[in-house]
């Protein structure tokens, strides 16, 4: 039996101490502190239910282990308010009809703003290609993919002071 | 979830040498690299007991840069960094391609290329690409580093050339591929998808005939180099109903199975379909050719 | 005690299930259900009519693929079981546990949490579960959570109905359709379920919307040694309006008519009868609706377009094909279903004017919570600040039925709307102004609420009375009211591959009056999204009776990437009878996207495919030429 380790990861902007197995899923340990916006749907990495951001990039926590995520950043649905993207695709969501029985949805709104994130502008192809790995069984995607290119348009071209 | 987090080990080195030291004391350490695998299998079940070995943390392993006229790329890089390089953007677009159609982003952001390699599924989205491209495999264990061209690291179903106490630390491609290259991969869906066959080409025509490799996903129990096939076309191509005979040759040659993607004369039949697409963007790239 | 076990050989699949007529398989026999239509009598007409056709068509297992899985807690005692999960019926499961548990219905309760979809799916099989853990619970002496991980999901919880359907259709010289008979059968699996409700969905929508003086449908559900197949969206009806729209295809080849053109031709009118005799009194405009239609997606120059692309297309070049189905889907529960279930339904005003509505319905993504605030508001005259809507909990809410058979809108909706006018006529007597602000009639509920606090508003279902229905006979008003629609699929084969890409997909349809633009073009092109999963990739794989494929790696639904824009078109004629002439839509889109599919593969192929999912397993053979056969 593995002893358990101490993680220090910044979560949702608060730096945290977690304890932890260190095989223990990204996903359950995220759950386990109540932030149950992270949904399972099929612990393989073929839904994006329980997608996040780790280091500003988009994973299936259900495939990273904790220890892995020692030293990172986190993200989850939970603290998307805070972040310029997510909050924008957010809202367009809650709009335009992108939410149905709402499980995708969290994965969905994290890689739609890790696009936003990468490619400011991105045509219809582009955002299919970047949601591919969010399975949704609800709406065709007709108005997921709306609302994400209605966020691009409200938060327009990126803002060159803030490129690297 | 079938799998229990108890029965996980994990252990995540800072530095290659200390990885490198733990493979050397533990060679039944199981290597983690993205995890899009190995984490599927702790899942279901099937991976049990087991004591990993994490390389996330190795930031030697994640860079890609020139090396005389071959570009190295880290044993480490997801895929989401290859696509996005403008040197694999530039020399290397069938390794784009295959990087953009492995899984969807979320694997992209954690699938590694030395993962790809090492874990030797004969469906791996970038071994046909990288076979057809000549790859050299660069090899370490604590006491010595090799190089191996990816050709002969295949050795049987999941079974490969390297050695307990070795890492694949990163993969060498040319930088000037030859000009004729081609890459299609046919899955289950148009994306987040596992081939059922999938064929890399790349060649160059020369005074004899068409000098190219030829590779194959899904179709035998290992990522499949075409070498009757490539001796064929050196000769022959360009003469009479070459293209034909060549898909003919092809098919023969191939014995692949009914699973629960696809059949074997499916994968047979879209094998030899795709080689003629590439016979027939050859031909048109040849040398003289109108393009007709 | 020592325990001899004989295996015996298992019937796998309703092919070997119609073969054998094997009587060991379930205490019923055979066949576990079977149901006859009978109108006129198409005997005479086979023999003297100009063209008849023979057809047959089948359809596999399809999975819901919800992408929450099935989950469940419960606590136990002796005197009272309490459960709350991921469900779409909280009655049923109440129902179910009041059996094994001997508990009278006030000692069950069973509270809906936030569920992550259901589309049938989460009609029956919550039932199961919440016994399970409920029994655990009573024996551990805690609460019990159950969640299923996906692969536990996929091989135990009902799928849609694998079909088998033998018809056969007569023709004038005209192409007017004289004669249909129907052979229509489901795999039942091992179980009875819903299985006798699907079946006899299936079989009413089987004469498709079509006129038809002659008609015969055998339905028959055949037990296999499967795992029980249930409800799914559409429930009978688009395996049923697969085969009639197949069977029209093929007789529009073998007339040399256009497949557009032949519908044109036999379409329901006001005032014709349907298999079952009805008489369709509401107004009905299908040559409207198909027109447009085929307006919307050009469909005759794209038939044209595509007929000559195709004869002269190189090795590489992609097989392009459009096509329509054209369908109905009865709305609400068939029958005396409504009837029997009387379901009751309002609202209540709180201490502080907020009024809640009360209902069983479970809001699954559908929107059905947001109609209902909708329609309440709309009722009384207020903003949506005002109005709540309950959780769905057996303690709470009194049982406004299922929520199936698209008759959330249209039935329950109906009552709410009632309970929300007799509330308004209240305010009205406590001296509101009829044509009060929504400021006021708010003032004015805050003042009812301080002396009536806690007052309910409750409607019963009262099915219209010219509503009559013969169940032994299978004559008479199946449904009081039908969605009709009309469906365009353009698609692209690839003749490398086989692969098919659905490029363009215009849906129009009339539904009545759309109580919510938004949410009800969110139904269609959800629906759209599971029909050409249906059509193309969705194939339960089995394997000695088990599904081989139980994991999302293998059991394939499309991605963002392997749909096109679906395109939703509504044409209202108010006729339905829900809220100001609303009728249902959630199954609608499953009946027609896989045959405006298999139309359009027709077409690129020129080839006919006779069952879905149509894979490019299949699809291949029939491009390849023969020179490089395998």
């Amino acid at each position: 039996m593995p002893e358990p380790v101490v993680l220090r990861v910044t979560l949702n902007g608060e730096p945290r101490e977690l304890s932890c197995l260190p095989g223990e899923r990204l996903l359950d340990l995220l759950r386990g502190l109540g932030l149950t916006g992270v949904k399972e749907g099929c612990g393989e990495g073929e839904c994006g239910a329980c997608a996040v951001l780790l280091d500003g990039r988009l994973v299936n926590s259900c495939l990273v282990s904790a220890l892995q995520a020692d030293g990172a950043t986190l993200l989850t649905i939970e603290g998307a308010g805070q972040d310029r993207e997510l909050a924008a695709v957010q809202a367009a969501f809650a709009e335009r009809g992108g939410v149905q029985c709402g499980i995708c949805t969290p994965g969905m709104v994290l890689a739609a703003g890790a696009l936003l994130k990468r490619s400011a502008q991105p045509a219809e192809e582009e955002i299919r290609r970047a949601l591919a790995g969010n399975l949704c069984r609800c709406t065709g995607y007709v108005r997921v993919v709306d609302s994400v290119l209605a966020a691009a348009e409200r938060l327009g071209p990126p803002d060159p002071s803030a490129q690297e | 979830m079938r799998g229990n987090a108890a029965d996980l080990e994990l252990r995540r080195p800072a530095s290659l040498e200390e990885a490198l030291e733990l493979l050397a004391q533990d060679p039944e350490l199981k290597v983690l690299a993205g995890g899009t695998e190995l984490l599927v299998r702790h899942e279901d079940g099937s991976l049990g007991p087991a004591r990993l070995l994490d390389l996330s943390a190795l930031k030697e392993l994640k860079q890609i840069r020139r090396v005389g006229d071959e570009l190295e790329i880290g044993a480490g890089v997801c895929y989401a960094d290859i696509q996005a390089h403008p040197d694999v953007i530039a020399r290397l677009p069938l390794l784009v391609q295959a990087a953009e159609q492995t899984g969807a982003r979320a694997i992209q952001e954690r699938g590694t290329l030395g993962g790809n390699v090492a874990n030797a599924s004969p469906a791996a989205d970038s071994v046909p690409v990288l076979l057809a491209l000549g790859v050299g495999l660069l090899l370490r264990s604590r006491t010595a580093e090799r190089r191996l061209p990816l050709d002969e690291f295949f050795l049987d179903y999941r079974r490969t050339a390297l050695r307990p106490d070795e890492l694949i630390t990163a993969l060498r491609l040319p930088l000037t591929p030859p000009p004729l290259q081609y890459f299609r991969k046919v899955g289950t869906r148009r994306a987040q998808a596992i081939s059922k066959v999938a064929l890399a080409a790349a060649g160059r025509w020369t005074a004899r005939g068409l000098e190219c490799r030829v590779a194959l996903a899904s179709v035998a129990p290992v990522p499949l180099r075409c070498r009757e096939l490539e001796a064929f076309l050196a000769v022959e191509a360009g003469r009479g109903d070459w293209k034909e005979r060549a898909a003919r040759q092809l098919m023969d040659g191939l014995r692949p199975i009914d699973d629960i993607r696809s059949t074997a004369a499916y994968r047979r039949q879209v094998a030899g379909n795709l080689l003629l697409a590439f016979l027939r963007r050859a031909e048109a790239g040849r040398p003289g050719q109108d393009g007709r | 005690m020592r325990v001899e076990l004989e295996p015996l050989p298992a019937v796998l699949d309703l092919r070997q299930a119609m073969a054998e007529e094997r009587a060991d398989v379930h205490p019923l026999g055979p066949v576990v259900k079977e149901i006859r239509i009978a109108k006129g009598d198409p005997e005479p007409v086979w023999s003297r009519a100009a063209h008849v056709v023979e057809d047959e068509v089948e359809s596999g297992a399809q999975e819901q693929l919800y992408i929450e899985p099935q989950g469940m807690i419960a606590w136990a005692g002796p005197e009272f079981v309490t459960v709350t999960g991921s469900l779409q019926c909280p009655y049923y499961v109440q129902h179910g546990l009041c059996a094994v548990f001997g508990l009278p219905a006030e000692q069950v309760r069973v509270i809906q949490a936030v569920t992550g979809g259901g589309f049938g799916g989460k009609e029956e099989y919550p039932t199961v579960l919440a016994v399970h853990a409920a029994l655990l619970a009573l024996k551990a002496g805690r609460p019990v959570k159950m969640v299923y991980d996906r692969a536990e999901d996929l091989a135990a919880t009902p799928k849609r109905h694998p079909s088998r359907t033998l018809s056969r259709a007569a023709f004038d010289h005209d192409g007017r359709l004289l004669a249909l008979d129907v052979d229509f059968n489901l795999d039942a699996g091992a179980y009875v379920t819903l299985t006798p409700v699907v079946l006899s969905r299936g079989a009413l929508h089987a004469a498709g919307p079509y006129r038809c003086d002659h008609v015969r449908v055998r339905a028959r559900a055949w037990a296999t040694n499967t795992p029980p197949h249930g409800a799914f969206r559409g429930f009978g009806a688009p395996q049923s309006c697969l085969a009639i729209e197949r069977l029209l295809d093929k007789a529009a080849a073998q007339l040399g008519l256009d497949p557009a053109e032949l519908r044109l031709r036999n379409l329901l009118q006001s005032g014709d009868t349907t298999a079952t005799g009805q008489v369709m009194r509401e107004e009905i405009d299908l040559t409207g609706l198909v027109e447009t239609a085929l307006e919307l997606s050009d469909y005759r120059c794209l038939r044209a377009e595509f007929a000559r692309a195709n004869a002269v297309a190189g090795p590489e070049d992609p097989r392009r094909g459009v096509g329509l189905a054209v369908f109905l889907h009865g709305a609400g529960f068939t029958g005396s279903g409504e009837k029997r279930l009387a379901s009751r339904a309002g609202l209540e005003l709180d201490g502080q004017g907020v009024v809640q509505v009360l209902a069983a319905s479970t809001e699954i993504g559908q929107g059905a919570a947001t109609v209902f605030q909708q329609i309440t508001c709309g009722a009384l005259g207020v903003t949506h600040e005002q109005v709540r809507v309950a959780q769905p909990d057996t303690a709470h809410v009194p049982d406004s039925g299922p929520t199936v058979a698209s008759r959330t809108t249209m039935v329950v909706g109906g009552l709410v709307e009632r309970a929300a006018l007799a509330l308004r006529a209240a305010l009205v007597a406590d001296g509101l102004a009829a044509d009060a602000d929504p400021a006021a009639v708010a003032r004015a509920l805050r003042e009812r609420g301080r002396s009536h606090g806690g007052e309910r508003w409750i409607e019963s279902y009262q099915q219209p009375d010219w509503v009559v229905w013969d169940e032994e006979n299978y004559r008479g008003d199946a449904y009081p009211t039908f969605a009709w629609a009309a469906y365009v699929a353009q698609l692209a084969v690839d003749p490398l591959t086989g692969e098919t890409r659905v490029e363009e997909f215009t849906a129009v349809q009339d539904i009545g009056r759309v109580v919510n633009p938004l949410l009800a073009a969110g139904q269609i092109e959800g629906g759209v999204a599971q029909g050409i999963g249906f059509a193309l990739l969705e194939d339960v794989r089995w394997q000695a009776g088990r599904m081989a494929n139980n994991r999302l790696s293998t059991y394939i639904i499309p991605t963002a990437l392997d749909l096109p824009r679906i395109r939703a078109h509504f044409r209202e004629t108010p006729a339905g009878y829900g809220p100001a002439g609303a009728k249902g839509v959630g199954e609608l889109p499953l009946d027609g996207t896989a045959p405006a599919v298999l139309a359009a593969l027709d077409q690129a192929l020129g080839a006919r495919l006779a069952r879905v999912p149509a894979l490019p397993e299949q699809i291949l053979p029939l491009l390849t030429p023969e020179a490089t056969h395998a």
